[in-house]
């Protein structure tokens, strides 16, 4: 079952963040549908909204993720999409 | 409908920032059909059943947790309170089952069980007399087991001969677990109109009106709530009660749809959303700090009550419209060892044992994880337990009480739980005996439903 995930990433500006985070997109063939990107008072705000194909992989990239956040001291998160329709959205 | 980059950082906010999360998810389990003239049967029948409908609960609410980013802190089971099933068992047989109960819980991996619970609200069968009889040790002797005794109700008055006897139930619970600070009555409640389908601990059965199994979810929030309110500094209480409302509302929806999620996977029909605002010893997950937040200095002071009850009420009417099934105790819970607010109130002196029962009259249900000091004879706690008992009886709501008196401890000394469980400033009891009134047992009938004032 197809379903669209959000992907946000918060943290303090520097080089390579947007490269790091969607290589592993990538590797696990996520398709990234929407993109949108901030810099308030130095921190980076990145918010992607992707294509998850396998939830079963979702170990597997929450670990990859976990490497680049504590390489470049980031906040990585992912959530279903549906989450954020049902608070917001009546 | 796309959603806005604000909304987003609003959820993500609510869940790393204040502590955002579904408390509960609770699997209601019927075990009227385990009983059998055989006990050992019952035993296997008990544990089989149970290990069957929730050995995947907790992994598959793991795997929801994780795709959805809110963290599920609890996963619990209710049962059939368990007094309907002992039959002609022996109150050993009746300590051996809750020792079953606690390795079901063990091997399914929730943190407690509850439904080790009698209704004795008009009188009570052999089988409640053997289960009261077992609940001190079986308390002792168990870890994740909890009890449950319905003394009262609206509808037929207050079982004083029950209230009686669960006063010497803590007293006795107390003692066997004094080298834990007396940590077994903090896993027993007695209570005045209990719902069937509360998913929160200590209190949780699956009640006769239930169906074989269901799957109940108690979401939380308190920090949430706390935070918004911060940012109104001046608005006027319609306004507050407003911001709590929606609040309220997102908070619901989100526990909602997790728990669906669960309930869909585990193949078991969804029962209710519970939305009570459950405090945490968290930093600012205290309901407590709301109602200061609200305007108090400190809390326990005068005006306490009409905040609480604004408060309580805003977190109904929010959750209601967020949800199709709203059930269980649905309020404001005010635990005092679980709401660092709470526990700073009674330290300044400002919050007290008197008005935490009067904050009773206005929210959801009543005095939660008190810890009393080690002196109070059980006709006092019988006392508490009446007095809290009729606030319910006559408000039509549900009242409990969960007091630990702690052995060898006095008033004004800390106690440490532990864990979810906290820890509190131990309160002292009225030097005044209540021991007559106790002691003449009988039923106080039940009070009219009209001529209310």
């Amino acid at each position: 079952m197809q379903k669209r995930a959000v992907v946000t990433v918060v943290g303090k500006d520097q080089v390579g963040i947007i490269s790091k985070v969607t290589n592993v997109l990538a590797t696990h063939e996520m398709n990234i549908h929407d993109i949108s990107q901030t810099i308030l008072q130095d921190y980076f705000t990145m918010m992607m909204l992707v294509e998850m194909k396998d939830k079963e992989r979702l170990d597997d990239l929450l670990e990859n993720f976990q490497a680049i956040e504590d390489e470049m001291n980031l906040t990585i998160s992912v959530q279903l999409e549906d989450v954020f329709q049902a608070m917001h959205r009546i | 409908m796309a959603i806005h980059q604000t909304e987003i950082q609003e959820t993500i906010r609510m869940v790393q920032m204040e502590s955002l999360d579904i408390r509960t998810v609770t699997m209601g389990i019927s075990l009227r059909d385990c009983q059998d003239s055989d006990f050992e049967k019952v035993k296997d029948n008990v544990y089989n059943k149970i290990v069957d409908y929730a050995l995947n609960l907790k992994p598959v609410a793991e795997q929801v947790e994780k795709e959805y980013g809110i963290p599920i802190v609890n996963k619990r089971i209710s049962i059939t309170p368990i007094a309907e099933i002992l039959g002609k068992a022996t109150v050993e047989q009746a300590i051996e089952l809750a020792k079953v109960l606690d390795k079901a819980a063990e091997k399914t991996g929730v943190d407690f069980i509850g439904g080790y619970s009698a209704l004795v609200h008009k009188g009570m069968t052999k089988g409640d007399e053997t289960l009261l009889d077992a609940i001190p040790r079986a308390l002792a002797e168990t870890k994740r087991v909890c009890s449950s005794v319905s003394i009262g109700s609206t509808r037929a008055g207050i079982n004083m001969d029950a209230v009686r006897k669960l006063g010497h139930v803590i007293s006795e619970t107390a003692a066997l677990t004094k080298d834990e600070n007396s940590i077994g009555c903090a896993k027993f409640v007695a209570f005045c109109n209990p719902v069937e389908d509360n998913p929160f601990m200590a209190g949780a059965f699956h009640g006769s009106g239930e169906g074989e199994v269901v799957l109940s979810v108690g979401v939380s929030g308190p920090g949430v709530v706390l935070h918004a309110l911060k940012r109104y500094p001046d608005a006027d209480l319609g306004e507050v009660a407003d911001v709590i409302k929606k609040t309220a509302f997102k908070i619901t929806r989100a526990g909602e749809l997790l728990g669906r999620v669960v309930a869909e996977r585990l193949d078991v029909p969804f029962g209710i959303m519970d939305l009570s605002l459950a405090p945490t010893n968290a930093m600012n997950d205290s309901v407590a700090e709301i109602l200061e937040e609200i305007g108090l200095e400190s809390v326990g002071t005068h005006g306490t009550i009409a905040a609480l009850a604004l408060m309580n009420d805003a977190v109904k009417k929010g959750g209601a419209m967020a949800s199709s099934y709203v059930g269980g105790l649905s309020g404001a819970f005010i635990p005092v060892s679980e709401d660092n607010g709470m526990i700073r109130g009674i330290q300044d002196g400002s919050l007290t044992l008197d008005k935490l029962e009067a904050m009773t009259c206005v929210c959801s249900v009543g005095l939660d994880m008190i810890a009393l000091s080690g002196n109070a004879t059980p006709e006092t706690l019988s006392a508490i337990i009446a007095d809290e008992a009729a606030i319910g009886m006559i408000n039509k709501k549900t009242t409990a009480v969960r007091v630990i008196p702690v052995i060898g401890k006095a008033e004004g000394e800390m106690v440490e739980f532990g864990g979810l469980l906290g820890r509190a400033p131990i309160i002292g009891v009225k030097p005044f005996s209540s021991e007559k009134m106790i002691k003449r047992g009988g039923r106080i009938p039940a009070p009219l439903q009209s001529l209310i004032n």
